[in-house]
């Protein structure tokens, strides 16, 4: 009799337990959009895929590594072992080098007003109109360099951000120094 | 008067009071330079007024306020403005800011001021205006501009308390102290005019019961004006119950909201150094040039309470003292809980500026040998918001920055209690203030990546919107071209063209 | 000029590990100096082995995992490990039983862990609870108080059984005799009532002969480590209420057949174990509510395992077990944060 109890009873919890996955089940964003989340939105192509999204797609697809994103440095290649899993491993160098972010600056000067930076601007950062000189909206340029190579007067520079107070972080302690009190 | 307790703090505090609280406000002398950084204060920094080689005069306003939060500078002296460019700042960064630099002439010629005898003839919105252009801002450290907090009448919210804070619990302090002793009857001039702007019932001035001989005169000076309204209030000595939160709890028993003001919760706090400020500005009609500075230490000849022009370099200050001794190991602004060092003495004072802390090696301590939280929880006790140091710590320390922000870091008033009981000497606050600054950079960054996300998507659909618009019209052409409409169905289109027209100037006859 | 730069506080610390680890030591002198006056040189062997070996196995995991050792063994964590273990040891061990337990405690329960601030486990307790597992027999060999001792047994006697000599069997039978709580309940066991119980010589007024007096010791000094404010009041009040409050009730449903709330208290390691091993900062919960919580479910532990347990004394189980539910406690006893509602 107790057996058919203990049998009862596991077969109602079991149920119960099935039903609650199903019913309480935690949605989470399809893995793309995770893997999106996680890339710095550069949008440079270095990865060897036209931006981002794409490559965030390809790493879904398992048709790409997690080392390819050189803007996102370590600290990028991290998050993403974390989030997928797999192992950390350093940047693959045919993608490029880490490097802090830069700024492209255009010399008014110099320019012709030729509009081919502004069909290479993944973001839409550059302003302009044909034979007038372009600008760069500094807040909006991810520093992929895109707008190089198509310059052709090369006036554009790609510039150090202006290190400013409101973006100024404490240095964080070192725990792993000895300290000794001076 | 019934006082509340908040949680923790330091009873046992070191106080070093003794240096310098029985010194009499003495002017300092006029400097050579004045160095003025265009953002000393919360909010946008001012834009200047003037040209290098401008002649200015005491008093002149140099640089005007940019926006709502913001406020405008004045001259401390007459002289030339010699520079306008990047100069070293009071900041922990070390950098260098946009400043402007006036060479005095040594006349200290003053512009004409409009002083008004009886405040009460004018309305709020004019002495709010009035607070405004006098430049002042919180003179206890913060240097949030005062206008903003006294202008009460565009907000629907009703004030009514004033607190005047002139608890001064860090160590070493005593400017507030020695104003509250010297100008009793100013600050309680200055109080009623808050009063009358503020329309507030009561105002309480709290004083730490160390000082009880400056309880005395603000009781006279309170007597003497003979406004049932204010009172003094006593309050026990622990650190940090000069705190605008602690103060608020102390003598309240209420809590300002997270993330809220004072305001939120009828309340309005301001530092009796400021009181002081407002009294000048609106009775005698002078702008905010000068304050009262501590400069002491162990690191300083003679210790000294000096009524300081804004934009003196603090070279000048510890001349004015007679010098370094040959303790001199560090230069601290502020206190030693809450302030911080300084690279060099070429930096000027500004208007946040309470004290300069000359210290020795052993007034103040660099680093100490961290050893490993044993999660004794002393630093929670000790919290005067009641945080979870050494969990904020944990998760500071290995970078996870969301969890610390989830356990209300940002709650943290970087006070320094739990750093100073932590038997394992871990310097807590400073990696709450890192995990602070960092947080708010990555949420920059994460807000520029999601820009840029949306801009590249944006640009994306409109690249394939002009790709399938191109395409759609070249298949519509080539369509057109294959297969072209019959004769009477052109016909019938344009009968029917003719027949609409017809009809519309039958319509409009 | 130009200066050095810091970041603030620049205000000395006013504490440190060392001058906790101090103050225990000295909060603990009242028990070990009762303890040795009732039980004699077993706990002094006790206390010089165990102390000795963790300070020695202390240096030798911070060398080979490469930490500074002066600062670390000069906080005095090991030494305060070691002299707990000695305490909760029998008092009359081989010596290789002290030994071995502070092995365990520094080498596995602490350093294995990440050394100081990062074991879960209470190393003390956790080297107690191995050896009572490993070792039960020599582990429930207690000897009898000074006072009980048959005349003319010597320093020689304790030596002999300290090292090994081969010491004859009715000597030791006649020295010693198992702990008043394990006395008490074997014997209701045998469907003894408790006042018969305690009309055995092993026991006084309120608990055992000896015991009680070193249990008020040790409450004294915990009295002074709560004036110091080394530590707070809440394990050590919420262990002992807990315990408190459980036998009471046991105490007033089967009068007769369970020793009073008195006898719980003073017995075993109640007194050290709410002021001394439960206030372990690192192992116990870091809330103020928790530490509660933590303390009263100790109590609530201890009497359960010394009731109904396989071991007559149920201080190191409990301690051990509760260290496992921290992380939890603490979870849900966050303090309310300052404008939060």
């Amino acid at each position: 009799m107790s057996f058919f109890a203990l049998i009862l009873l596991f077969a109602g919890l079991g149920i119960v337990l099935g039903y609650a996955a199903i019913r309480f089940k935690v949605e989470g964003d399809p893995i793309v959009d995770q893997i999106d989340k996680l890339l710095p939105q550069t949008q440079c192509g270095q990865c060897s895929f036209p931006g981002c999204r794409p490559y965030a797609q390809a790493i879904a697809n398992g048709e790409a590594d997690i080392n390819q994103c050189p803007p996102g440095g370590e600290a990028g290649i991290a998050a993403l072992s974390d989030l997928l899993g797999v192992e950390a491993k350093p940047l693959n160098a045919e993608n490029g080098e880490e490097k802090p972010k830069l700024v492209a600056v255009i010399d008014e000067e110099t320019c012709i007003g030729c509009k081919l930076c502004i069909q290479a601007c993944p973001v839409d950062a550059i302003l302009g109109a044909p034979k007038q000189m372009h600008t760069v909206i500094a807040a909006e340029c991810t520093g992929c360099e895109l707008c190089i190579p198509p310059c052709p007067v090369e006036c554009i520079t790609m510039e150090p951000l202006a290190k400013t107070l409101t973006l100024w972080s404490w240095d964080k302690p070192d725990s792993t120094k000895q300290k000794v009190a001076q | 008067m019934k006082l509340w307790r908040f949680n923790g703090g330091l009873p046992s505090l070191a106080e070093h009071k003794n240096e310098s609280v029985n010194l009499p406000i003495e002017m300092a002398a006029v400097p050579s330079q004045l160095v003025y950084p265009l953002r000393q204060h919360i909010g946008n920094a001012a834009t200047p007024l003037v040209k290098v080689g401008e002649q200015v005069l005491r008093g002149q306003k140099i640089a005007d306020a940019q926006g709502l939060i913001s406020a405008p500078i004045h001259a401390a002296s007459s002289g030339t403005v010699t520079s306008i460019a990047e100069h070293l700042i009071p900041h922990p960064s070390g950098f260098s800011a946009p400043s402007i630099s006036i060479t005095t002439d040594g006349l200290d010629k003053e512009v004409a001021y409009t002083p008004r005898a009886d405040f009460r003839q004018l309305s709020v919105s004019e002495l709010v205006n009035i607070v405004r252009e006098a430049g002042i801002v919180g003179l206890g450290g913060a240097a949030f501009p005062t206008a903003i907090k006294l202008d009460n009448q565009s907000k629907s919210r009703r004030i009514q308390t004033l607190i005047l804070n002139g608890a001064e619990c860090e160590p070493y302090i005593s400017c507030d102290d020695r104003l509250l002793k010297e100008r009793a009857d100013l600050v309680i001039e200055g109080v009623e005019i808050l009063l009358h702007m503020l329309g507030a019932e009561r105002a309480i001035l709290a004083i730490e019961d160390n000082v009880p001989a400056t309880f005395k005169s603000i009781q006279a000076a309170i007597v003497k004006k003979n406004n049932p309204v204010i009172s003094a209030a006593q309050i026990p000595t622990i650190y940090p119950t000069g705190g605008e939160k602690q103060l608020i709890q102390t003598l309240t028993g209420k809590e300002v909201p997270s993330g809220g003001i004072p305001a939120d919760i009828g309340i309005v706090s301001i530092n009796v150094g400021t009181v002081h400020a407002v009294q000048q500005a609106v009775i005698e009609g002078k702008p905010l040039t000068s304050r009262i500075i501590t400069v002491t230490g162990e690191g300083v000849t003679t210790p000294r309470n000096l009524e300081v022009r804004i934009g003196t370099p603090i070279s000048t200050l510890i001349e004015a003292c007679n010098g370094y001794t040959q303790l001199a190991k560090r230069l601290i602004m502020g206190g030693p809980m809450m302030g911080f060092a300084l690279l060099n003495d070429e930096i000027p004072v500004v208007k946040a500026t309470n004290c300069i802390l000359v210290a020795s090696k052993h007034e103040a301590l660099t680093e100490k040998q961290a050893m490993p939280c044993i999660r004794c929880g002393l630093c929670a006790s000790a919290c005067p918001v009641s945080l979870l140091p050494q969990q904020l710590y944990w998760f500071s320390k290995s970078e996870q920055l969301e969890k610390a922000e989830k356990i209300n870091l940002f709650d943290c008033i970087e006070c320094g209690c739990c750093d100073v009981v932590c038997p394992s000497h871990i310097p807590l606050v400073q990696h709450f203030r890192y995990a602070k600054s960092a947080l708010k950079v990555k949420n920059h960054e994460k807000h520029l990546s999601d820009v840029a996300r949306e801009r590249f998507e944006a640009r994306e659909a409109r690249l394939a919107r002009d790709k399938a618009e191109r395409a759609e019209k070249s298949r519509k052409k080539k369509a057109a071209l294959k297969n072209k409409p019959a004769k009477e169905e052109i016909d019938a289109a344009i009968g029917r063209a003719k027949a609409k027209k017809l009809n519309q100037s039958d319509h409009e006859s | 000029m130009h200066f050095l730069t810091s970041n603030a506080p620049f205000i000395a610390p006013q504490n440190s590990i060392q001058k906790m680890m101090l103050w225990v030591l000295l909060a603990l002198m009242p028990g070990v100096i009762t303890m040795i006056w009732y039980f004699g040189y077993g706990v002094v062997f006790n206390i010089i082995i165990c102390t000795t070996t963790a300070v020695a196995a202390e240096a030798l995991m911070l060398y080979l995992r490469g930490r500074p050792i002066v600062p670390f063994v000069s906080d005095l964590s090991a030494v305060v490990t070691g002299l707990l273990l000695a305490l909760a040891l029998p008092t009359l061990a081989p010596w290789w039983i002290p030994f071995i337990g502070a092995l365990i405690a520094i080498v596995i329960a602490k350093h294995l862990y990440g050394g100081l601030g990062y074991n879960p486990f209470n190393p003390a307790m956790v080297a107690f609870a191995v050896l009572m597992v490993s070792f039960p027999k020599s582990m429930t060999v207690w000897l009898l108080p000074y006072s009980l001792l048959p005349a003319g047994s010597h320093f020689s006697d304790v030596m002999s059984i300290v090292f090994q000599q081969l010491p004859n069997k009715e000597m030791i039978d006649a020295i010693t005799a198992a702990t008043p709580l394990d006395e008490m309940k074997t014997r209701l066991g045998l469907n003894q009532t408790v006042d018969e119980i305690r009309s055995a010589s092993i026991f006084a007024e309120w608990a055992g002969q000896g015991w009680q007096t070193v249990s008020i010791a040790f409450l004294l000094g915990g009295i002074l480590l709560l004036f110091k404010k080394i530590i707070s009041w809440h394990i050590p009040v919420g262990l002992l209420s807990g315990l408190f409050a459980i036998s009471f009730i046991f105490y007033l449903l089967e009068p007769g057949l369970t020793p009073s709330p008195i006898f719980h208290l003073l017995s075993g390691g109640a007194m050290l174990g709410a002021f001394f091993i439960a206030t372990d900062p690192v192992t116990a919960a870091t809330t103020l509510k928790g530490r509660f919580v933590y303390g009263f479910l100790i109590g609530v532990l201890t009497y359960v395992i010394r009731t109904w347990g396989g071991y007559p004394e149920g201080i190191a189980f409990a301690v051990i077990l509760i260290n496992m539910a921290v992380p939890l406690i603490d979870h849900y006893t966050q303090p309310r944060v300052y404008g939060h509602k």
